[in-house]
């Protein structure tokens, strides 16, 4: 018969099925907190879409933000509050495409020198910097570019510190997927280039990147997506607008700065819901088809 | 007839045992077979053929992957195992896998000790000193660690590491031992080591040995069961298995035709 | 080859920018934060005395690194049985279905909402709770912005440690399993230390995050000046300080507002450097 010690306090039963009922009881509420977790993207959502429907019409794209004066004249006649984002979509957008042209050329360049120097000690210390930059506050962002741009550039606030923030955090991101995406690629493809007699910079333009193509976008979409919904960097460099505008060296506004001036305005604040669907459905469309192309390339 | 061998009582019956992993598709299609105490009982077989499948129906280790269906009976001592607590089933069965795998965070003393630990069973120091010596003698391991039994086991070689698992399993003194392919992953030397450890320990326990070595299987084991696409061949003596065997199968395996 | 050197330089000259673009950052802010450490010394970051009024300037940050800590601190507290039952539902319980599939779906899906939209619904929503539970007249304090911020870095910590969890291999577990375990405690005394270290690490990483949270908390703090005494007291955080005051600021005040900046690059920049160290060094 087996000879299992018994234990020194009470029966080896009664041990059991404690056992057994803790066990029954963790799985619950491993269960019960798992699902937890999921409810506050449902609850965020769901409001979001609620009240967010009710104002999103033509208008909404193609006019500026009202301003505190229209607002409030509207509500007082029970009309609906006139006018849109325009504003605020034209700044992220001309923000944002600066952003790129800064970031992703360099990130790239990064990238690839990372990824042929792979264990140098210079590499990994490259490495290090990247990653020090990505945990940065972007409010630490904001800081240095309107101390940059604004102070000694534009002197005053502008797009161009706006995009300068933005650039700086999309750096980071750039670096480590483009990094990530070369280091996926089969090395006989680049050794196979390379026996051919082919340029380094031809190997890069022709062979490295196509082959990369969709990783790299993957890449550029989610810092896309990560620096479309900032706020306080550009509280601090940008702005606000009420009209658009395209000036690299004025102050320009962004979906985020207008979602806040809405928030502040009492006249207004009935439109930041809107806004917000808007800037969400932006962020997690940039994520959806990232993920997309991503799985598509598995 | 052979009078110096006494008829020794089934440990473990297995009747009627199917397992399928998919839908159709049997590991096991319809095994019975009784397991005979204090003997070493070796399942041999080409891959796929079944034998860790079977192995694991008679520790219920089949339960943790919901996609597996085990139908049939198994008896311990006369038991229905399935009327056991799994709990209570795996402390008087135990299994010793084919790669070594002691727990990594956990030290020497404690891995040998693990069962009473996981099973939240307190001891006393002294109690459990005890059992940590006695296993680890039980498996010639002792006076290689006895200097060293609080430090994690990842200095240990292979075949040490192997015997440390066993002592783990045998802190628990089960009726049966069952060991998945234990040497496969080991030196020439480590696996006599081992193979003279089971003939040692066969006077204690019941062993169940999974074996795709067949020299291995002739050299240690005293019955022997020889299984094909899910089916059980022939079972029978060792000796009796491999000079004459009954089933054109068997003989053609033994004889490195196929496997 | 002519081509090659070139090429090569261009890298290198790539990598040079970043090495100029973080010196010249730490540069930047440690020049604008000598100002106000030259006239308060070393007191600026113990002192709790804010007083922006021309004349009788007086700054000290320790409200705002109280604040910062505080809250960070409290949200990992909160945001920890549900990001690590999330890991266990996924990489454990449920590995490898559908439903696994989903809940991990929507839980990244928090990571993509911007920090605004955090604050607006932690400031339509959970306020008007947190005054129904009668923590705080208003809602505000450090407990709702804790309750955002742990929901907003559930992500964060969960996902690394979902991925560690789930890789620890079979064998390791079955080998508990068939000394008669329960489930529960193959995950405790098998599953987690086996995946300790790169738990930790993301627990880590995630208060690095929390760290420089700033608009969702800026919405929900309170705003006030005075180190919190209690958990439902109102505060501020390093963040959002700067946040609120930056616009207009200059001289010494300005000053103030980029020192606040550099401690909270040091310590987010401590944080992050401690989590990946130990996934480096135990992964």
């Amino acid at each position: 018969m087996s000879k299992v010690q018994k234990p020194d306090k009470g029966s080896l039963k009664g041990n059991d099925q404690r056992r057994a009922a803790k066990n029954k009881i963790f799985q619950a509420l491993v269960i019960l907190f798992a699902f937890i977790a999921t409810t506050p993207i449902l609850l965020i959502l769901f409001e979001l879409i609620r009240k967010g429907m009710k104002q999103v019409n033509f208008d909404f794209f193609t006019k500026v933000a009202p301003d505190s004066w229209e607002a409030m004249t509207a509500i007082s006649q029970g009309k609906v509050i006139p006018g849109g984002i325009l504003n605020g979509i034209t700044g992220t957008f001309i923000m944002v495409i600066v952003a790129s042209i800064i970031a992703i050329p360099i990130g790239i360049l990064i990238g690839i020198y990372l990824y042929e120097h792979g264990e140098q000690r210079y590499a990994g210390i490259l490495r290090d910097i990247s990653d020090i930059l990505q945990g940065a506050p972007s409010i630490v962002l904001g800081i240095i570019a309107y101390i940059w741009v604004v102070k000694y550039i534009t002197h005053g606030y502008s797009a161009l510190a706006g995009s300068a923030s933005l650039a700086i955090m999309m750096l980071p991101l750039i670096i480590r997927s483009t990094e990530e995406t070369f280091k996926m690629i089969p090395v006989s493809i680049i050794e196979a280039g390379l026996a051919l007699g082919v340029p380094y910079h031809k190997i890069i333009l022709r062979v490295l990147i196509p082959t990369g193509l969709s990783g790299l976008t993957t890449g550029i979409l989610l810092a896309l997506s990560r620096v479309i919904g900032e706020t306080a960097p550009l509280m601090l460099t940008a702005l606000g607008s009420p009209s658009v505008s395209f000036n690299l060296d004025k102050p320009v506004n962004a979906v985020p700065l207008l979602i806040w001036q809405f928030y502040n305005d009492p006249n207004m604040v009935n439109l930041i819901w809107s806004s917000s669907l808007f800037l969400v459905a932006l962020v997690l469309a940039l994520n959806l088809i990232a993920k997309q192309i991503a799985a598509k390339q598995k | 007839m052979n009078k110096l061998i006494i008829e020794k009582k089934p440990i473990l019956r297995i009747q009627n045992l199917f397992v399928s992993y998919e839908k159709d598709k049997y590991a096991i299609a319809d095994v019975s077979v009784d397991i005979k105490k204090n003997i070493i009982t070796a399942i041999m077989g080409p891959s796929g053929c079944g034998k860790s499948s079977l192995l694991r129906a008679l520790n219920r280790m089949h339960e943790l992957y919901p996609k597996i269906e085990t139908r049939g009976k198994i008896f311990l001592n006369d038991k229905d195992i399935s009327k056991l607590s799994n709990i209570e089933l795996r402390r008087k069965i135990g299994m010793v896998f084919q790669s070594p795998n002691p727990f990594p965070s956990m030290s020497i003393y404690d891995n040998v000790i693990a069962g009473y630990k996981l099973n939240g069973i307190r001891q006393k120091k002294a109690k459990r000193d005890e059992i940590v010596e006695k296993s680890l003698k039980d498996v010639a391991l002792w006076n290689e660690v006895k200097d060293a039994l609080y430090k994690k086991g990842n200095f240990l070689s292979g075949g040490q590491q192997q015997r440390l698992c066993i002592a783990r399993a045998l802190a628990f003194q089960p009726d049966v031992i069952l060991l998945d392919e234990p040497a496969s992953a080991l030196d020439p030397v480590s696996t006599s080591k081992i193979e003279n450890l089971l003939v040692k320990l066969k006077k204690e326990y019941t062993i169940v040995l999974v074996t795709h070595n067949m020299a291995q299987a002739a050299r240690i084991s005293d019955y022997s069961m020889f299984m094909y696409l899910g089916e059980l061949i022939e079972y029978g003596k060792t000796k009796d298995l491999f000079t004459n065997p009954s089933n054109k199968r068997t003989e053609e395996y033994l004889t490195g035709k196929f496997g | 080859m002519n081509s090659e050197k070139i090429t090569k330089n261009i890298l290198f000259a790539a990598t040079i920018i970043l090495i100029l673009l973080a010196a010249g950052m730490v540069l930047t802010l440690v020049s604008g934060s000598v100002p106000v450490f030259k006239r308060f010394g070393f007191q600026f970051i113990y002192s709790s005395k804010w007083n922006p009024t021309a004349g009788r300037e007086q700054y000290g940050a320790l409200p705002f690194i109280v604040g910062t800590i505080v809250t960070s601190v409290l949200a990992i507290i909160i945001c920890l049985p549900l990001a690590f039952s999330t890991s266990l539902f996924i990489g454990e319980y449920y590995k490898g279905t559908l439903i696994a599939k989903i809940i991990g779906t929507m839980v990244d899906l928090l990571a993509g909402i911007p920090s605004i939209v955090y604050g607006l619904w932690g400031f339509y929503y959970l306020r008007p709770l947190i005054v129904t539970l009668g923590f705080n007249a208003q809602g505000f304090g450090i407990f709702t912005s804790s309750i955002i911020l742990a929901i907003m870095i559930i992500p964060y910590a969960s996902s690394m440690s979902t991925e560690i969890i789930s890789l620890v291999p079979n064998h390791l577990k079955e080998a508990a399993y068939s000394l008669g375990a329960t489930r529960m405690e193959v995950i405790f005394n098998v599953t987690v230390p086996a995946a300790r270290s790169g738990i930790v690490a993301s627990y880590i990483l995630a208060l690095g995050r929390a760290l420089g949270e700033t608009m969702a908390v800026t919405m929900l703090i309170g705003n006030s000046n005075l180190i919190p005494k209690g958990i439902f007291s109102l505060g501020n955080t390093m963040a959002s300080i700067i946040a609120n005051q930056f616009g207009e600021a200059e001289g010494l005040k300005l000053s103030a507002l980029i020192a606040i900046g550099l401690l909270l690059f040091v310590i987010t920049g401590l944080i992050n450097a401690i989590g990946k160290l130990i996934i480096k060094k135990f992964a």
